[in-house]
């Protein structure tokens, strides 16, 4: 039995049974990470919404366990990044087997002066919970509603109509918009026959989770171990990772004609666990086969209705870009809904949802498929092609560079796109460019750069510029004074270094950069902010 | 002749070594054993001619042959 205890929400009789419920603004299908990670966001805007989940616990199984720094900071600011932190484990040690012998090592080195590490593994089904704990926090604009499966809908043009099933019969809903968080099965994208082209990869994968009290790293630090041609069982590939609880993942690619049913059986499992364990004991907490699949929708906003995460694309794993990137999609959306339904933009702005994160998806699959290519060798050149990159990664940089287990989640760059503005960046030397998501820096009195650029746009002035006063634009000071906004001290240096000096940057709500300047030219914000808003 | 050690086996291919990797990959899709060879011997002669200078080639030549029994 899995060491979680699973706890049932519960179901609530919802008012549209008795009543016709009021037209809502947001409808989500969905309860996992992604659904609710949005409805979070909007309620911290002010935005009310109904999530529609038809069953009724968390995630069953581990499933996304690997939560990049970016993820963290985007869910320090729905409020429980810190719990996922403190429950999480941080790693950054890795190695790489060929056989038995060690190829290379590698650390990601965090940099000091962040708050979030460069990566936490924490079991999917804990981020859940801590997510319907957070979202409960908003009773009067968070409206969860368990065992009600969304069975039809119909975009209205102005509205879409919805037919939902609970345990006490059906009812309908109107909503303004329909948010798809239903996963990569996504029943919504079925309804409406939509293309979800891409890759599918032959080979098969075992997942499992097994619990043991001693660690099977020789260290006392938690590592990640990637093995090519695994000395204990006869796949291309292996993983090893480890999670809360003395939880340890274990991935092992399984030949493309094997017999997935079988091969997800007890008897199967165990001895292949038990030859990388030794003779350490083990439970087996959870298992599942799974082929590697890379697709994605054209477009993610279709009339009314709006694909967010693994519904609108889904990509191998070894690259923690499936969990991560959705949430970045959340980050991306929630704001421009905001601004949309309080007519502060036009509804032309969710294109550049499109824009943006169809072009984060389309990085996510490139670099995943990249990655499973090279651990899934599908014909005989691929295969010397690897073998000749593992030998020479003994001794050659450029090789062991080369080896690919997976490039781990990175926020990608919007840079060129509609919402920013170039501006004079290509000269200011050591400022951020736009487009970029923004790094975090450490403020004097235990303040962090990420926790005040939050939720709104905000206009950011480092040294010596003036911030010109603009409405809806929230300003901060760095290393400068003032009397008409907030200021901090650079107390470390690191704004400085991170960011330049005698700039002002304009940060859009989801952390990215949108324009920056060297003067405080009042038109120059102004332009820019109406730009960053879509207007 | 340059220091083989530093010279041949330093990553002049970063940021760009996936994509790269994944060009010759693909160089070689749908060929069989006859065509692949082929290709490389190809491969290998534009390739020693953008290079040009016959004491780099001689030096990978060699560090490639170190690993012949691996």
């Amino acid at each position: 039995m899995p060491r979680y205890n699973y706890q049932p929400f519960p179901y609530q009789r919802p008012p549209g049974l008795d009543v016709e419920e009021p037209r809502h603004q947001i409808v989500i299908v969905g309860a996992g990470p992604i659904g609710l990670a949005m409805a979070i966001d909007l309620a911290q805007r002010g935005i009310a919404s109904v999530i529609l989940d038809d069953n009724n616990v968390v995630s069953v199984g581990s499933r996304a366990i690997c939560w990049a720094k970016r993820t963290l900071e985007i869910f320090d600011r729905l409020g429980v990044g810190e719990r996922m932190l403190e429950k999480g484990v941080v790693w950054k040690v890795g190695r790489l087997f060929d056989g038995d012998a060690q190829i290379y090592e590698f650390d990601l080195l965090p940099e000091a002066g962040h708050k979030y590490p460069a990566f936490i593994n924490l079991q999917q089904y804990y981020v859940e919970q801590y997510l319907v704990e957070r979202a409960q926090a908003f009773p009067d604009l968070i409206d969860l509603r368990f065992k009600n499966k969304l069975l039809e809908h119909v975009d209205a043009g102005t509205f879409v109509k919805l037919e939902i099933e609970t345990p006490d019969g059906l009812y309908s809903l109107e909503t303004r918009y329909l948010l798809a968080c239903d996963g990569a099965g996504s029943p919504t994208r079925k309804r409406m026959d939509l293309a979800f082209d891409g890759q599918v990869f032959d080979e098969h994968f075992l997942i499992a989770d097994v619990e043991m009290d001693t660690s099977p790293f020789e260290t006392e630090t938690p590592e990640r171990w990637f093995w090519f041609n695994p000395p204990f069982h006869q796949g291309q590939s292996a993983l090893l990772h480890q999670q809360p609880d003395n939880i340890y993942r274990i991935d092992l690619q399984l030949d493309p004609d094997a017999d997935p049913e079988e091969e997800a059986s007890e008897a199967k499992v165990l001895p292949r666990i038990k030859a990388i364990m030794g003779d350490k004991p083990f439970k087996l907490d959870w298992m599942s086969v799974y082929k590697f699949r890379c697709a994605a929708l054209q477009k993610f906003v279709h009339g009314r209705v709006i694909f967010v995460g693994d519904s609108a694309h889904v990509v191998s794993p070894f690259g923690a870009r499936g969990g991560n990137g959705g949430i970045h999609d959340v980050d991306n959306l929630g704001w421009k809904l905001a601004h949309i339904l309080t007519d502060i933009s036009p509804e032309s702005l969710l294109d550049s949802y499109d824009e943006e994160r169809g072009h984060g998806a389309a990085e996510n699959i490139a670099n995943s498929a990249r990655a499973t290519t090279f651990m899934t060798p599908k014909n005989a050149s691929e295969m010397r092609f690897r073998e000749a990159v593992l030998t020479l990664a003994s001794d050659a940089p450029f090789a062991q560079k080369l080896i690919n287990s997976g490039r781990l989640s990175l926020p990608c760059s919007l840079a060129g796109m509609s919402l920013q503005t170039e501006g004079q960046t290509k000269y200011i030397k050591g400022a951020i460019a736009p487009g970029t998501a923004i790094p975090d820096a450490p403020l004097a009195g235990g303040h962090w750069l990420i926790e005040l650029l939050n939720r709104q746009f905000c206009l950011i002035g480092i040294g010596n510029i003036a911030l010109p006063e603009i409405a809806g634009l929230q300003r901060i000071g760095i290393s400068q004074m003032s009397q008409d906004y907030r200021c901090f001290e650079d107390s470390d240096g690191l704004v400085a270094a991170r960011y330049g000096t005698d700039i002002a940057y304009l940060i859009r709500p989801d952390g990215h950069c949108a324009a920056l300047f060297t003067a405080d030219t009042i038109s120059d914000v102004a332009a820019a902010f109406s730009t960053a808003k879509g207007c | 002749m340059p220091d083989t050690e530093i010279d041949l086996l330093r990553d002049n291919l970063s940021p760009h070594g996936d994509i790269i990797y994944s060009k010759l990959i693909a160089a070689y899709d749908g060929l069989d054993e006859k065509a692949s060879a082929a290709l490389s011997a190809r491969l290998i002669l534009l390739m020693a001619n953008q290079i040009g200078t016959p004491a780099i080639l001689d030096a990978l030549i060699e560090t490639a042959r170190q690993y012949e029994d691996a």
